[in-house]
C-alpha cells in the first residue's frame, strides 16, 4: 500500500506539478497555434506578394510583347528596302506599278506636326495653368478646370469633325489657299488636344509649391506675378517638363483627328498649307487594304513611330531624373 | 528713443470673426519686441498685419490706423512690395527657395533690380556675415539650400531677409521648429540684430520673450492686455491676466 503513504504535502506537490505541467503544454499549444498563426500570416503575404507582381508583370508583359512583334515585323521590310532609302527615301508610292517605300514625308510631318503643336500648345497651356493655380478666383478656377477636363475627354473623332467642317474651310478662306486640309490645320488641332494635358498636369505641379516659398517671396517685396514666374514654376519645373514631354507623346501618336484635317496626301511638308500624311495615318489608311511587301512596310512605320515614342519617354525620364538630384 | 511703429485702435476681422480688437501700441526703433500669449491670442495675425502680408487671407478686413515712419501702410500711395521691402519677415518654419544658397540670398536684390554681380556678391556676403552663417557656407554657396540643417536654414531665410536691407524684422515664432542648440544661436543672433534693426518677435516662449527682448507685449483673445518693458512686465505686470499668464495659471 504505497500509496497511503504519500503525505499530503506531497500529494499537493504532486498536483501542484501536474497543474503546472498542465499550464505549460498549454502555454506550449498556444505558442504553436501561434506559431501556426504566423506562419499562415508570412504564407498569404508571400501569395499576396505574388499576385501583386503577377499584376504588375501584365503591364510589363504587354510592353515586352509588343515591342518584340513590331520588330520581328518590323525589321524584313527595312532589310528589303534598306535603311536610308526607306528612313530618307522622299517618296511614298506603295501602290505604285514600281512601288516606293520613302518614309521621311511622314517623319518629317510628325516632327512638324508636333513641334508645331507644341509651339502653339505649350505657352498657352502653361500661362493657363499658372492663372488657374495662382491666380484665378475659387469659381473661376472650377468652371474652367472642369472645363479643361471635358476637353480632354472629347474624342479625338470629334476634333477631327470640327476641324474638317470648321478650321479647314476657314483656313482656305482666310489665307486663300486652294485646299484648308494641311499641315497648319493639323497643328491647330493638335495644339487644341494635348492642352488638356499641359494644363492639368501643370496645374498639379504648380499647386504642390509649397505656399511658404510664395509667402517669403511675398514678404521680401516682390509682386505675386514675379512670386510666381520666379519661385512657383522654378519650383514646379520638373512637372512643366514632364506635361510637356507628355504633350509631345500625345500630339505624335495622335491619328485619327489628323487623319480627317491634313488632307492624308503623302507629300513632303514643305509648306504649312501643304496636304500632308502623319506617321500615324500612314499605318492606319492603308492597312486595310494592304499587302505583301506594302503591309511589311506598314509595320516598319509602326516601329520607327514606336522608337520615337521610346525616345519621348527617355527624355521625360532624364528630365525627371535630374530634377530629383 | 523713437517710435518706428505707431498703432491707434486697429481691429481686425476673419470674415465674421474678430481676431483683434483695439489694439493700440508704438513699437520703438533698433529694440527687441516679444508678442507673447496663448495659441490664437491673435499675436501672429498682428504681426502679419505690419508687413500687410494678412493682405492675401481672403475675408480679412482691417480698421484703424496703422502708421511706419509715420505714413499710413494702408494709404493710397504706398507701394506694398516697398512696404514689404523695409519690413522683412522671418517665418515659423524654414522656408529657404529650392535653389542655391547663393541664389536664396540674391533673390530679393534681384528682384528689386540689382543685377550687378559684383555688387550681388558684395550683398550676399555682408547678409551671410550678418546673419552669423557666413563661415559655415562660404564654401557651398552654389548648393542647394534645402540640404542644410534646419538651423542653419533659419538663419539662412533671416539673411535673406536682411538681403534686402530692411529696417525692421519680423519674426514669426523664428525658432519653434528648432532644437535647443540652433534656438540658442539664433536668440544671440537676434541680440546682435539690434544695433542695426529693430526686431518684432512671436514666441511662444516665454523665457525667450525674458531673455532676448527689451519690450513685451501680451495678447490675450485678441486684446492687447498690456505692453511695457519686458523686465516691468515680469516683474510688476498691471493687469491681473498678465499676471496670471506669466505665473503659468494659465495658457
Amino acid at each position: 500500500m504505497k500509496r497511503q503513504e504519500y503525505s499530503p504535502y506531497e500529494e499537493n506537490a504532486k498536483k501542484f506539478q501536474d497543474e503546472r505541467m498542465e499550464s505549460e503544454i498549454e502555454a506550449v499549444n498556444l505558442a504553436r497555434k501561434k506559431a501556426s498563426k504566423r506562419e499562415w500570416a508570412k504564407y498569404t503575404e508571400k501569395i499576396i506578394h505574388i499576385i501583386f507582381l503577377l499584376l504588375g508583370l501584365i503591364t510589363v508583359g504587354c510592353v515586352l510583347l509588343i515591342t518584340v512583334y513590331l520588330v520581328i515585323s518590323g525589321i524584313p521590310a527595312i532589310r528589303e528596302i534598306g535603311l536610308v532609302d526607306f528612313l530618307f527615301g522622299k517618296e511614298w508610292a506603295s501602290t505604285a506599278s514600281e512601288p516606293k517605300y520613302g518614309i521621311l514625308p511622314f517623319i518629317l510631318t510628325s516632327i512638324y506636326g508636333t513641334a508645331g503643336a507644341i509651339v502653339i500648345g505649350v505657352p498657352v497651356g502653361f500661362l493657363t495653368a499658372v492663372y488657374l493655380s495662382k491666380l484665378a478666383s475659387k469659381k473661376v478656377k472650377s468652371v474652367m478646370q472642369s472645363a479643361v477636363s471635358l476637353l480632354a475627354g472629347i474624342p479625338s473623332v470629334v476634333y477631327g469633325l470640327v476641324g474638317m467642317l470648321v478650321l479647314v474651310p476657314g483656313i482656305r478662306k482666310i489665307f486663300d489657299v486652294p485646299d484648308g486640309a494641311s499641315l497648319f490645320a493639323a497643328i491647330i488641332v493638335l495644339a487644341i488636344m494635348i492642352l488638356p494635358s499641359i494644363i492639368k498636369m501643370s496645374i498639379t505641379a504648380l499647386d504642390a509649391v509649397p505656399r511658404e516659398y510664395e509667402d517669403a517671396s511675398l514678404a521680401l517685396g516682390a509682386t505675386p506675378i514675379e512670386t510666381y514666374f520666379k519661385v512657383s514654376v522654378p519650383a514646379a519645373k520638373s512637372g512643366i517638363a514632364a506635361s510637356v514631354v507628355l504633350g509631345v507623346g500625345r500630339a505624335i501618336g495622335e491619328a485619327m483627328a489628323v487623319m480627317m484635317v491634313a488632307g492624308n496626301v503623302p507629300n513632303m511638308p514643305d509648306s504649312l498649307f501643304q496636304s500632308v500624311r502623319f506617321l500615324t495615318t500612314a499605318v492606319s489608311s492603308e492597312m486595310a487594304y494592304s499587302s505583301g511587301l506594302q503591309r511589311q512596310a506598314l509595320f516598319s512605320i509602326a516601329l520607327v513611330l514606336f522608337l520615337f515614342i521610346m525616345l519621348i519617354n527617355a527624355t521625360l525620364n532624364f528630365f525627371l531624373k535630374r530634377e530629383k538630384e | 528713443m523713437s517710435n518706428i511703429i505707431t498703432v491707434k485702435d486697429m481691429c481686425l476681422w476673419y470674415g465674421e470673426h474678430q481676431a483683434l480688437k483695439n489694439v493700440n501700441i508704438e513699437i520703438p526703433e533698433k529694440s527687441i519686441t516679444a508678442f507673447i500669449g496663448p495659441s490664437g491670442c491673435g499675436k501672429s495675425t498682428f504681426l502679419k498685419t505690419l508687413n500687410r502680408m494678412n493682405d492675401l487671407i481672403p475675408g480679412v478686413k482691417i480698421t484703424g490706423d496703422i502708421r511706419y515712419e509715420g505714413t499710413d501702410i494702408f494709404g493710397k500711395d504706398v507701394d506694398v512690395n516697398n512696404l514689404r521691402k523695409e519690413i522683412g519677415m522671418v517665418f515659423q518654419k524654414p522656408n529657404p527657395f529650392p535653389m542655391s544658397i547663393y541664389d536664396n540670398i540674391a533673390y530679393g536684390p534681384r528682384t528689386h533690380g540689382i543685377t550687378n554681380k559684383m555688387q550681388l556678391d558684395d550683398i550676399v556676403e555682408s547678409a551671410l556675415r550678418d546673419a552669423a552663417i557666413w563661415d559655415e557656407v562660404k564654401d557651398r554657396l552654389k548648393k542647394n539650400a534645402l540640404g542644410m540643417s534646419g538651423g542653419q536654414q533659419q538663419r539662412l531665410c533671416i539673411a535673406r531677409a536682411l538681403a534686402v536691407q530692411p529696417k525692421i524684422l519680423l519674426m514669426d515664432e523664428p525658432t519653434s521648429a528648432l532644437d535647443p542648440i540652433s534656438t540658442s544661436r539664433i536668440e544671440e543672433l537676434v541680440l546682435e540684430l539690434k544695433e542695426k534693426y529693430t526686431i518684432v518677435m512671436v514666441t511662444h516662449n516665454m523665457q525667450q520673450a525674458v531673455r532676448v527682448s527689451d519690450y513685451t507685449a501680451f495678447f490675450l483673445l485678441g486684446e492687447l492686455v498690456e505692453f511695457s518693458k519686458t523686465d516691468d512686465i515680469f516683474s510688476q505686470p498691471q493687469d491681473k491676466r498678465t499676471e496670471d499668464y506669466i505665473t503659468g495659471r494659465f495658457g
